[in-house]
C-alpha cells in the first residue's frame, strides 16, 4: 500500500462521511456526531498508519485498534469496508438483525475489531493489556486506544492512566500505545463542559506521567504528524488531544448535542451529504461515485 | 488432618505450572499475599502485574492480554473480582477474551473480616452471563488439576476458591474433569449436592444420617456452570430428593441453577442450603452453624426435609 496523501486521506474522508450518512439513515438510528468527528483519526490510521491484513484480519503481527468509544463504530465499518474486511455492501446491513455490524463493536461477530466496546470506560485498560502482552511476546506491533470526552469521565479510564506508565516497567514500557481522545466537546446529555467538565485535560495526563500531545483531530498534516511523534517516544505511554468538532462537516449536525445519537431522515440525510459534497442545496453535479447514493437516498425521502 | 485451602493450592500450582509455560501471566489489585500468587511473582518477576487496588484495569488489561496471547490469571477476592461486572460482562465475556478470574476469599467461611470481604453472590452474578464457565475445586489435588485444566481451556472460566483449609476428599488417583459432577458416597434415600468450603461437613452429614438409617448420596459439583445435567438427573432420579450446599447466597448459585434445571426437566423436592442475607464477622465455625453449613445443620436439615 503506498502511503496516501493528505488530499486524497481528505477524499477518503469525505467519501467516508457520506457513507456514514447514508448507513445510518438505512438502519434509521445510530451517532452520527461521534462517528463524524472521529473519521479522520481514523481515515489516517486505516489508510496511512496501521498494519494489517483485512483477509488475515488476526495476523499476529498487526497493529491494534482498539475504538473504546464503541457507539462511534460506523466509522470504523466504513473504513474496514474499503480497507477490504468486508463487502461495502454489508455497511447497509449496520444494526439490522444477523449483522456481523452490531450497534456496538461486537469481536466475535466482525473479525477485525479487536474488543468489544460501547461499554464506556473499559477499551483503554483492554489497550493496555494488549500493549504489554505484545512487548511480552517481543512484538513490534502499535495499539492504538480511541477514547471519547464523555467517556474519559468513567472512573474505570483513570485506573488505567495510573497503570500506563509504570505497569511494565522497567523491562517493558507500554510507549507501543497511542491513546486518542476525541474531543468534540459533547456528550449525550449535552455539552461536557456542562455535565462534568474534564479540563484541563493536558495537565491531568501529564500528571499522571503520559506523553500529551495536542492537535486539531480535522488536520491530517497534524493527524500524521503527532503520529509520527507517538511512534518515536520511547519510555511512555503517549495521549493525543484530538479537538474535533461533533458533527464534522454537516452544518446541522456541528457543535449540536442534539446529533449525538440520531439518525437523519432521508430529507435531512440528502441535505447532509450535498454539504459534505459541497454541492449547494438543490443542482450542482455530484461527482460519479456519489450520484448513486443521492439518488437512493432522494428515493427513501419519496417512501 | 485438615489439608489445604484451595487458594494455597493455587498459588502452588502457579509455580509449578508457570516454571514451564511462559505464557502465563498474573495481575493482581494489591492482594497477591492473600490471592497467593506472591511466590509466583518473586519466581517471575517479569510475568506477575500488581496494578494497585484498581480492579476494573486488571481485569480489562487481562482482557488485552489474553487477546495478545497471554494466559492471564487476574485475582482478588471474589467479591471485589465479580463486583466489577460490567468489566467481566463486555471486556472478558462478550469479547471472548480467554481470562481466567481467580476469586478467592469465597462466603461466610472468612469470617471475621465480616460481610463486605466476602464473595456471597459472585456465582449469582456470573451464571446470568453467557460464555463463563464457574469451577469450584473441593480440596487440594482438584484444584491444582483445576488450574491446570484451566490454562489450557481456551475461554475465559472463573474459579472459586476458599480462604479455608479444606479437608482433602480426593486420593492420588483423581482426575479433575471440567462439567462433571462427582459422586463422593453413594446412598438411595437422599441426593446432598455441595460444592467447595461446606462439601466436607455434607460428607459428615451423610455418615451421621447413615446412623439414622438415611442412605443419602453426596455429590461433589465442582463445575457449577456448565451444571452436570446427566450425573444429577440419575442421582435425583433414584433419590427423589436433592438437597443443595454451598457457601453462597441461597439465591442463584448452585442451588438456583439445580432448581432451574430440576423445575424444567425433572421437578424434584429440593431443599437449599446456603447463605440468607448478608453475612457477618465471627468465627468460621460459628457462622458455619448460624446458616445450618455445619454437620449438624445439614443433617438437621435434611432429616427435616425427608420427614415431611
Amino acid at each position: 500500500m503506498t502511503k496516501p496523501d493528505l488530499g486524497q486521506l481528505q477524499q477518503i474522508a469525505r467519501e467516508s462521511r457520506v457513507q456514514i450518512i447514508r448507513m445510518l439513515t438505512h438502519a434509521g438510528s445510530g451517532h452520527p456526531g461521534g462517528s463524524l468527528s472521529v473519521i479522520d483519526i481514523l481515515t489516517v490510521l486505516y489508510f496511512s498508519r496501521m498494519r494489517y491484513d483485512a483477509k488475515h484480519p488476526l495476523w499476529e503481527d498487526r497493529d491494534r485498534l482498539v475504538l473504546s468509544k464503541g457507539h462511534c463504530v460506523p466509522a470504523q465499518y466504513v473504513c474496514m469496508a474499503r480497507a477490504g474486511y468486508f463487502p461495502e455492501s454489508a455497511l447497509l446491513t449496520l444494526r439490522k438483525l444477523g449483522s456481523p455490524l452490531q450497534g456496538h463493536p461486537d469481536r466475535v461477530a466482525l473479525p477485525g475489531i479487536e474488543a468489544a466496546t460501547g461499554s464506556l470506560g473499559q477499551g483503554l485498560s483492554i489497550s493496555l493489556g494488549m500493549a504489554l502482552g505484545l512487548k511480552l511476546a517481543g512484538k513490534s506491533s502499535r495499539v492504538y486506544c480511541i477514547v471519547g470526552d464523555g467517556e474519559i469521565q468513567e472512573g474505570q479510564v483513570w485506573e488505567a492512566a495510573m497503570s500506563g506508565p509504570k505497569v511494565g516497567a522497567p523491562d517493558h514500557h507500554i510507549d507501543n500505545l497511542c491513546t486518542i481522545l476525541d474531543y468534540n466537546g459533547i456528550q449525550l446529555d449535552d455539552h461536557v463542559k456542562k455535565i462534568l467538565d474534564i479540563e484541563p485535560i493536558v495537565d491531568k495526563w501529564k500528571a499522571f506521567n503520559w506523553a500529551v500531545i495536542e492537535i486539531d483531530g480535522h488536520d491530517f498534516g497534524q493527524i500524521e504528524k503527532a503520529l509520527d511523534q507517538a511512534e518515536a517516544i520511547k519510555g511512555k505511554p503517549v495521549f493525543i488531544v484530538a479537538h474535533t468538532v461533533k458533527g464534522k462537516g454537516v452544518s446541522y449536525m456541528e457543535d449540536n448535542p442534539e446529533w449525538h445519537g440520531k439518525a437523519p431522515s432521508p430529507a435531512e440525510a440528502v441535505r447532509a451529504v450535498r454539504e459534505i459534497l459541497g454541492l449547494p442545496a438543490s443542482g450542482g453535479e455530484p461527482p460519479a461515485w456519489a450520484a448513486p447514493i443521492l439518488a437512493e437516498l432522494a428515493a427513501m425521502e419519496k417512501k | 488432618m485438615p489439608g489445604k485451602s484451595s487458594r494455597a493450592a493455587f498459588g502452588e500450582a502457579l509455580l509449578d505450572l508457570g516454571a514451564k509455560d511462559e505464557r502465563i501471566i498474573t495481575l493482581d489489585a494489591d492482594l497477591s499475599k492473600s490471592t497467593m500468587t506472591a511466590k509466583f511473582a518473586k519466581a517471575h518477576p517479569g510475568r506477575a502485574f500488581n496494578v494497585g487496588i484498581a480492579e476494573s484495569t486488571m481485569i480489562g488489561m487481562a482482557a488485552g492480554l489474553a487477546l495478545s496471547g497471554r494466559v492471564p490469571f487476574a485475582c482478588s477476592f471474589a467479591c471485589f473480582l465479580v463486583g466489577r461486572f460490567e468489566t467481566i460482562r463486555v471486556s472478558v465475556a462478550y469479547t471472548q477474551a480467554p481470562v481466567k478470574l481467580v476469586g478467592t476469599h469465597v462466603g461466610v467461611a472468612i469470617g471475621e473480616d465480616g460481610y463486605t470481604q466476602m464473595g456471597l453472590e459472585d456465582m449469582a452474578c456470573l451464571r446470568a452471563l453467557p460464555n463463563i464457565p464457574i469451577v469450584q475445586p473441593a480440596d487440594e489435588i482438584e484444584t491444582k488439576q483445576a488450574i491446570a485444566w484451566a490454562v489450557e481451556h481456551p475461554g475465559p472460566v472463573y474459579l472459586r476458591l476458599t480462604r479455608q483449609n479444606l479437608e482433602n476428599v480426593h486420593g492420588d488417583g483423581f482426575r479433575f474433569q471440567f462439567g462433571r459432577a462427582e459422586v463422593l458416597r453413594p446412598g438411595t434415600d437422599v441426593s446432598i449436592l455441595a460444592t467447595g468450603g461446606p462439601l466436607w461437613n455434607a460428607l459428615e452429614a451423610a455418615k451421621r444420617l447413615e446412623s439414622e438409617g438415611i442412605h443419602a448420596e453426596v455429590l461433589n459439583v465442582a463445575t457449577i456452570k456448565p451444571l452436570d445435567e446427566e450425573t444429577i438427573l440419575r442421582s435425583a432420579g433414584r433419590t427423589g430428593h436433592v438437597v443443595t450446599v454451598e457457601d453462597h447466597s441461597v439465591s442463584g448459585g448452585l442451588g438456583g441453577a439445580v432448581a432451574e434445571m430440576l423445575s424444567e426437566v425433572m421437578p424434584t423436592p429440593l431443599r437449599k442450603l446456603g447463605v440468607s442475607g448478608f453475612g457477618e464477622s465471627g468465627d468460621q465455625k460459628g457462622l458455619y452453624a448460624k446458616h445450618g453449613l455445619d454437620a449438624a445443620g445439614i443433617t438437621a436439615s435434611v432429616t427435616k426435609f425427608l420427614s415431611r
